[in-house]
């Protein structure tokens, strides 16, 4: 079973469809890291004196802290003073109060990545907080959300409108010094979503945010936080591209959720920055903290996430289930594909009583890529009744490529229910001539096997979404078969 | 319709076939039968397409064509169904959205639009209908745990709802019991029709029982050594294959 069609080659090497760079002047920050280069972040800001405080103490804190190395990944060390902290699109002195006033130039290019932010807006009903690079310029269906009393506005907007908010929950989640690449966000973060959803509210729609990196050399530093006060729901989408780079780029984001008692917080993310070129040159770099606290009884956080860009991620969004009855829930796909890294997973404390996990890791591997599933689930003694159920499975494209599981389980309630399951699948050759002989071509083959193995994961996503999710991986994979 | 003509095929450098001609015309039905290793099973697979299988030498043409300039899913969609002995399974994927996925690409060759959900639903259920099927079968990953005569039962729906002009079963008989023999056997013969032509590969006479054959080839080392009616397969029956292996010999 050797033979390998001639066009495959091609197909795995179709280039990145959004590799541009939109020619936009940039006020940036020159590179290096300091106590002033952050001193300045925050004055650009105008921040009250408990952020800068807050950012110098988080910089401190890094300052002493070792940049991880356990994961399954491989890069040549990061130079943090080759970077630029600070980098805003130009226009004019202010920042543009509708999208009437945004660059055009900018909404052209939401146009080349396929979202034609007020079509798309207001045919799906969806708000969008759309962040270039580090500062929001477009918030939409502000009014609509403001009805509901639901704050969605960018971070920098609820450090001056809301600080009281900020001040309360900021780090709370994450603190400073969670880890190397948090503390640095917390010392550097330019700019964000902020969410609040007050007590009783249903979040009257999707909210959504599109990250895009742009300026060269700027490393992008969000920071998204989301409160759902008690009984309340909302569901908040993050989707993101970006142009063709030769230097690798950093993102290391940080995201906090907050559910109280009875609170739901679902949040998806496709994922597709550049993963570098066939011989894994560029590519981001996407070191994330993602954190929800299930902070009260009965709630409840789900991420779902689909992976398919970025030449190194390291990323495990976590639920902390400390209310009693708290669900936490982690769908994922991640594919990796030519010399792409990925070493994710997820992780679920357990702490309150009959607090219940669900873990479903899908891994898709093709090329010469390395995919790594790295889950721990913790149960704490006092977490009487704490069930999870994990499922990780592992599809490999060809022979090059690697599928790894590191599950950790550290059960120290006796009465806990821990079930764990994994395999690792191939498409044979024996599968792809099964189709073709039916009258489908490989590479409809390819995605009908891919997504039937994801199917569990996608129909967690919001089903626009979900619909773009599966399209993004067929390109993604398009005839990585070897 | 299918002209092969002295066919030479290896895999893995070991030749297989070794000079096979054979003709078929529509509304025929062929059976091959030969001992274990003679060749049939490449037969199939390398008119089906399969590129593990390298042809050496010969020809095959279908409905005027060149076949082996044609890749697998150019033949399926021009009407060559091969139903494998051993199904693949493909977890995940429903049982359905392959078999829709499948018709439609045939449509498309045949410059028709997509089948909408709901007639594709009806005709998959008559079909199944006739089969002894249950409907559930549908919404099951493909081949996903299903047993042998499952398998075996599902090609056989495939083949009904694809309505292909050349179908070549290999081996469908084996592993089905009794009951699920017969329903194959309906299912066959609902298909034969003047401009359809069926090729069935088996290793014993009693499918033979359920559909007759228009003739009978039997395949020793990658040859067609003996050709004849329904009765030379009652024959190799009673006499088993090493008369043939005698008699190819001689």
């Amino acid at each position: 079973m050797s033979t390998e069609p001639e066009n495959l080659q091609e197909l795995v090497n179709r280039r990145y469809a959004h590799g541009f760079v939109t020619d936009i002047e940039s006020d940036s920050l020159p590179p290096g890291l300091d106590e002033n280069v952050i001193r300045a972040i925050s004055a650009r800001k105008n921040e009250p004196a408990f952020m800068l405080e807050w950012r110098l103490k988080s910089y401190e804190l890094w300052c002493e802290m070792q940049e991880p190395k356990w994961a399954h990944v491989h890069y040549p060390p990061i130079d943090y003073n080759a970077i630029s902290y600070y980098s805003a699109p130009k226009s004019d002195k202010d920042k543009p109060q509708s999208l009437d006033e945004v660059d055009p130039k900018l909404l052209e290019t939401y146009d080349k990545l396929g979202i034609p932010l007020h079509e798309r807006a207001r045919l799906a009903g969806v708000a969008v907080d759309a962040v270039f690079d580090s500062v929001s310029v477009a918030t939409t269906f502000k009014e609509k959300l403001s009805a509901a009393g639901v704050i969605f506005c960018s971070f920098s907007e609820a450090v001056q409108k809301h600080p009281e908010l900020v001040e309360k929950y900021l780090g709370s989640v994450v603190p400073q010094r969670d880890n190397f690449f948090a503390a640095l966000n917390s010392a550097v973060f330019s700019d964000g979503s902020f969410v609040y959803v007050p007590k009783g509210v249903r979040c009257p729609m999707e909210l959504s945010t599109y990250f895009r990196i742009n300026a060269a050399n700027t490393g992008q530093f969000e920071r998204t936080l989301i409160v759902a006060d008690e009984g309340s729901y909302v569901s908040y989408l993050e989707g993101c591209t970006a142009p063709m780079r030769d230097e690798n780029q950093l993102h290391a984001a940080v995201v906090e959720l907050v559910a109280l008692q009875d609170a739901e917080i679902k949040y998806s993310t496709v994922q597709n920055w550049y993963p570098g070129d066939e011989n894994g040159v560029g590519g981001i770099y996407n070191f994330v903290t993602k954190r929800g606290d299930c902070r009260g009884a009965n709630s409840r956080i789900s991420w779902t996430q689909v992976e398919t860009g970025s030449a190194i991620t390291w990323k495990y969004p976590s639920c902390i289930l400390r209310g009693e009855n708290s669900v936490g829930e982690f769908y994922s796909v991640a594919v990796a594909n030519n010399h792409q890294q990925a070493d994710t997973g997820t992780k679920m404390i357990h702490i309150g009583k009959n607090t219940r996990s669900t873990i479903v890791s899908k891994g898709i591997s093709a090329g010469k890529a390395q995919n790594a599933y790295r889950g721990l689930v913790r149960v704490m003694p006092q977490a009487a009744g704490a069930r999870n159920h994990t499922q990780c499975d592992s599809l490999l494209i060809g022979k090059e490529c690697g599928a790894h599981t590191f599950p950790y389980m550290e059960i120290r309630n006796p009465g806990a229910r821990i079930e764990h399951e994994a395999t690792t699948s191939k498409i044979s050759a024996d599968q792809l001539f099964y189709c073709r002989q039916r009258g489908i071509s490989e590479e409809d083959a390819v995605n009908l096997i891919v997504n039937g193995f994801c199917k569990e994961v996608f129909k967690e996503l919001p089903m626009e979404f979900a619909v773009e999710a599966q399209a993004l991986l067929n390109v993604s994979l398009e005839g990585a078969v070897g | 319709m299918l002209e092969i003509d002295n066919l030479h095929a290896s895999v893995g450098g070991n030749e297989i076939l070794r000079g096979l001609s054979l003709t078929v015309q529509p509304g025929e039905v062929h059976a091959i039968m030969g001992p274990n290793g003679s060749g049939k099973s490449t037969l199939a697979q390398v008119v089906a397409g399969n590129e593990s299988y390298e042809v050496t030498a010969g020809s095959v043409r279908y409905a005027g064509e060149d076949l082996l300039e044609l890749a697998a899913e150019e033949r399926a969609r021009r009407g060559v169904f091969l139903g494998f002995q051993y199904p693949v399974e493909i977890p995940g994927v429903n049982n359905a959205y392959l078999l829709k996925a499948a018709l439609n690409a045939k449509r498309a060759h045949a410059g028709l639009g997509e089948i909408d959900a709901f007639e594709f639903l009806q005709l998959a259920r008559e079909k199944m209908a006739l089969l002894d099927m249950d409907p559930k079968f549908l919404n099951r990953g493909v081949n996903e745990g299903f047993s042998g005569g499952e398998k075996k039962r599902n090609e056989i729906l495939q083949m009904a709802v694809l309505e292909p002009r050349l179908a070549i079963l290999d081996e469908t008989d084996s592993g089905l019991d009794i009951d699920a023999l017969r329903a194959v056997a309906e299912g066959v013969n609902a298909l034969r029709d003047p401009d359809r032509a069926v090729v069935l590969v088996t290793h014993y006479q009693r499918l033979l029982d359920y559909i007759t054959p228009d003739f009978v080839h039997v395949l020793s080392a990658g040859r067609i050594v003996k050709s004849g009616g329904k009765s030379l397969a009652v024959e190799l029956e009673e006499k088993g294959y090493d008369w043939i292996k005698e008699v190819a010999n001689g």
